[in-house]
């Protein structure tokens, strides 16, 4: 059996069918019309021009997570601290915006340096992970996993404690900024900036042209192919690895502070919603390639805010948004090793 | 504080470590034979509710605490198919099995959430429970825990003392030496995996059926457990007795949080519960950090005293993985 493009998309679209009828199984298994919660989705992420804004929204932090992403896994780094990296981008925001607000500069250059604030404080939490990997032999993995929690205590240490509001500490978060200094929206109700898709865009458009048109990206390449032989052939391994740390750190530093600037105008306790997790779920269904994070990272944001209406039409949880997204993940990777399986088999022959 | 008092709640953290040291053994047995098992956190709340529901619709504890054996062994077998069969990254089908599974119990555990289930209750060991201080402290516990201390000085004797345990390291170790010995690699790694999942998956009954009875959907207090466990095997450097011991640290540790919560009023409850975490990234960095060329030649430079002392501390820290860990392996195909 050759391993042609067509074959490639045989398997593709049969993962995907495999996903599809694997989630349909388990709404009828919990006695639900898989029909009306599919709809129901549709309807809630794409009904009306008020509810696709918010999915477009949500799709800016999964974009940029995405495309950081896309940048630790070229170099063959699993960078599961980006939630973390996220939460931090989000607490050095708010830390810029408490520091100027009120002292009479002006509100767009605050909001600019909030928000490069916040790419500054993940690029930092990023660079800690690295420094762990690289000099303390610590794998990226529960050095991220770690630094996730510490990030978590800190938000919430913050808000409850240095940055309470006056009166009581609550869940609800700090004391939103003056109107002021918000991320202009397109109109008064929407949460929708055209500032913040636009930062999301050029992120995922410089990302595709650092992998596949520059040197750089070639090494990055090089190096999370087989670092031993790039190492030897004069690539300087660790300087790649702490240099995507970095920029996958900034890409999640600007979410966050995206999410603090723009859509909540305060931090709350659990400021990166996951968007980091879900980001790498997009990283690995479009197999790390740039060319489709944009597209599917829409269509799982879409998911996201789909489901929202869930539990109130239909007295289903919104997680069925994960369940969706999971096997999707899972059986197109299933589908990839299938397919490698029988063109194996083939071979052999 | 009175020593009752101190013993009751050591007792606690007997209790509380339960589950961890059936998730982090069945993970170290998994890694032992090369896969790692990375979907703990999805397969830990998968189980909980699963368990639970099986509990509460059938009234038997014995069939949910199966269940919730089955399930991790069943999430295990995805891992192992994918990895030996398909050749897979571990790591990326695992995650995707964390995340998948976790939303899944929260989708499906949606109509239970809240109910009053049954619970494992305690089962004093008579006369031993009458010891003073050990009896209030080790025999005054439920099955699941006496099981879990059992189960230490059970799984340390099968890994490193047995025969099946000797090729169990020999395949994570040195797969190519192990086939060239008659052992079936694949199989046996599918087997591992499978056992370590089923006992990993224990610790969800363990929480759902005792020690945080219920099922709660998000709130359940159990997200995160998971990768805990992962951070845990490495800190037990793959080996039974002293994963167990990390476990019964992080326990410890959680419970010194709540304790000390009074005495700093201005802390916020959630910071004190994560504590354990920058201990245990220190932890893992000293685990590690032997293993780093800089630190042999800044070593080296240190005047004779130190340098023994320190290297001999390092050294003792030190745990080294299994050579093929996470690496497919192609029996002469």
């Amino acid at each position: 059996m050759r391993d042609s493009r067509g074959m490639r998309a045989f398997f593709q679209v049969g993962g995907i069918v495999f996903a599809l009828a694997l989630t349909t199984v388990v709404l009828v298994a919990s006695k639900a019309p898989p029909f009306a919660a599919y709809l129901n989705i549709a309807l809630g992420a794409f009904g009306s021009w008020e509810v696709f804004s918010n999915v477009l929204v949500s799709w800016v932090p999964l974009l940029l997570a995405t495309s950081g992403l896309l940048l630790t896994f070229t170099v063959g780094l699993w960078n599961i601290g980006i939630e973390g990296q996220i939460t931090f981008g989000a607490i050095f925001a708010t830390w810029a915006m408490r520091s100027l607000q009120g002292g009479g500069t002006d509100p767009a250059f605050v909001i600019m340096l909030s928000i490069l604030a916040g790419a500054l404080g993940g690029i930092l939490w990023a660079m800690l992970a690295g420094a762990l990997k690289t000099f303390g032999g610590v794998n990226e993995i529960f050095g991220g996993l770690g630094l996730n929690f510490v990030a978590t205590a800190v938000n919430l240490w913050l808000i409850f404690g240095p940055w309470k509001r006056p009166g009581i500490a609550s869940m609800s978060g700090t004391v939103p900024f003056d109107k002021a200094l918000w991320l202009p929206t397109l109109t008064a109700q929407s949460r929708l900036s055209p500032s913040s898709i636009a930062i999301a865009v050029a992120g995922i458009v410089l990302v595709y042209v650092l992998i596949s048109g520059t040197h750089f990206g070639l090494r990055l390449k090089a190096v999370g192919r087989n670092p031993r032989a790039a190492y030897l052939l004069g690539i300087p391994t660790w300087q790649y690895m702490m240099t995507s740390f970095a920029i996958c750190g900034a890409f999640a530093g600007l979410a966050g502070a995206i999410q603090v600037t723009a859509v909540y105008h305060r931090l709350i306790p659990s400021i990166s919603s996951g968007y980091g997790y879900l980001g790498m779920m997009v990283a690995m269904l479009v197999n790390y390639r740039a060319a489709l994070a944009a597209p599917v990272a829409l269509f799982f944001a879409a998911l996201n805010v789909g489901s929202i209406q869930l539990p109130i039409v239909l007295k289903l949880d919104s997680s069925l948004a994960g369940v969706l997204q999971g096997t999707l993940v899972l059986f197109v990777l299933l589908a990839q090793g299938a397919r490698e399986f029988f063109a194996r088999k083939g071979g052999k022959r | 504080m009175s020593g009752d008092i101190l013993l009751i709640s050591l007792a606690g953290v007997l209790t509380a470590a339960a589950p961890v040291i059936f998730a982090v053994i069945g993970e170290t047995i998994s890694e032992r034979a090369g896969i790692i098992n990375l979907s703990m956190n999805g397969t830990i709340l998968l189980a909980a509710m699963g368990s639970f529901t099986v509990a509460l619709a059938t009234k038997s504890l014995i069939l949910g605490f199966l269940a919730g054996a089955l399930i991790g062994g069943f999430v295990a077998a995805i891992v192992a198919f994918a990895s030996v069969t398909l050749r897979q990254s571990q790591v990326a089908v695992g995650f995707v099995l964390a995340v998948l599974c976790r939303d899944l119990s929260y989708f499906l555990g949606n109509p239970v959430m809240g109910e009053a289930g049954p619970r494992l209750s305690s089962s004093p060991i008579p006369l031993a429970a009458s010891i003073p201080i050990l009896g209030p402290l080790l025999f005054r516990q439920d099955v699941m825990t006496y099981l879990s201390i059992l189960l230490i000085p059970l799984a340390w004797v099968f890994v490193f003392r047995t025969r099946p345990g000797l090729v169990l390291r020999g395949i994570g170790e040195k797969p190519s030496a192990a086939y060239v010995r008659g052992a079936n690699i694949g199989r046996l790694r599918y087997r591992y995996a499978v056992i370590g999942g089923a006992i990993a998956g224990l610790a969800g009954p363990i929480y759902s059926l005792s020690v945080k009875a219920g099922w709660k959907g998000t709130i359940s207090g159990l997200d995160g457990i998971g990768w805990i466990v992962l951070a845990v095997t490495i800190f037990g450097g793959w080996n039974p007795v002293r994963a167990a011991f990390g476990a019964y640290l992080f326990s410890l540790l959680q419970w010194l949080g709540l304790v000390l919560q009074p005495a700093m009023p201005g802390v916020p409850a959630q910071v004190l519960q994560v504590a354990p975490f920058p201990l245990m990234i220190l932890t893992l960095l000293l685990v590690n950090v032997g293993n780093a060329e800089w630190v042999e030649r800044s070593l080296a430079r240190l005047p004779e005293p130190t340098r023994r002392w320190l290297s001999k501390l390092l050294r003792a820290m030190n745990a080294t993985p299994p050579a093929a860990l996470g690496t497919p392996f192609e029996d002469g195909e």
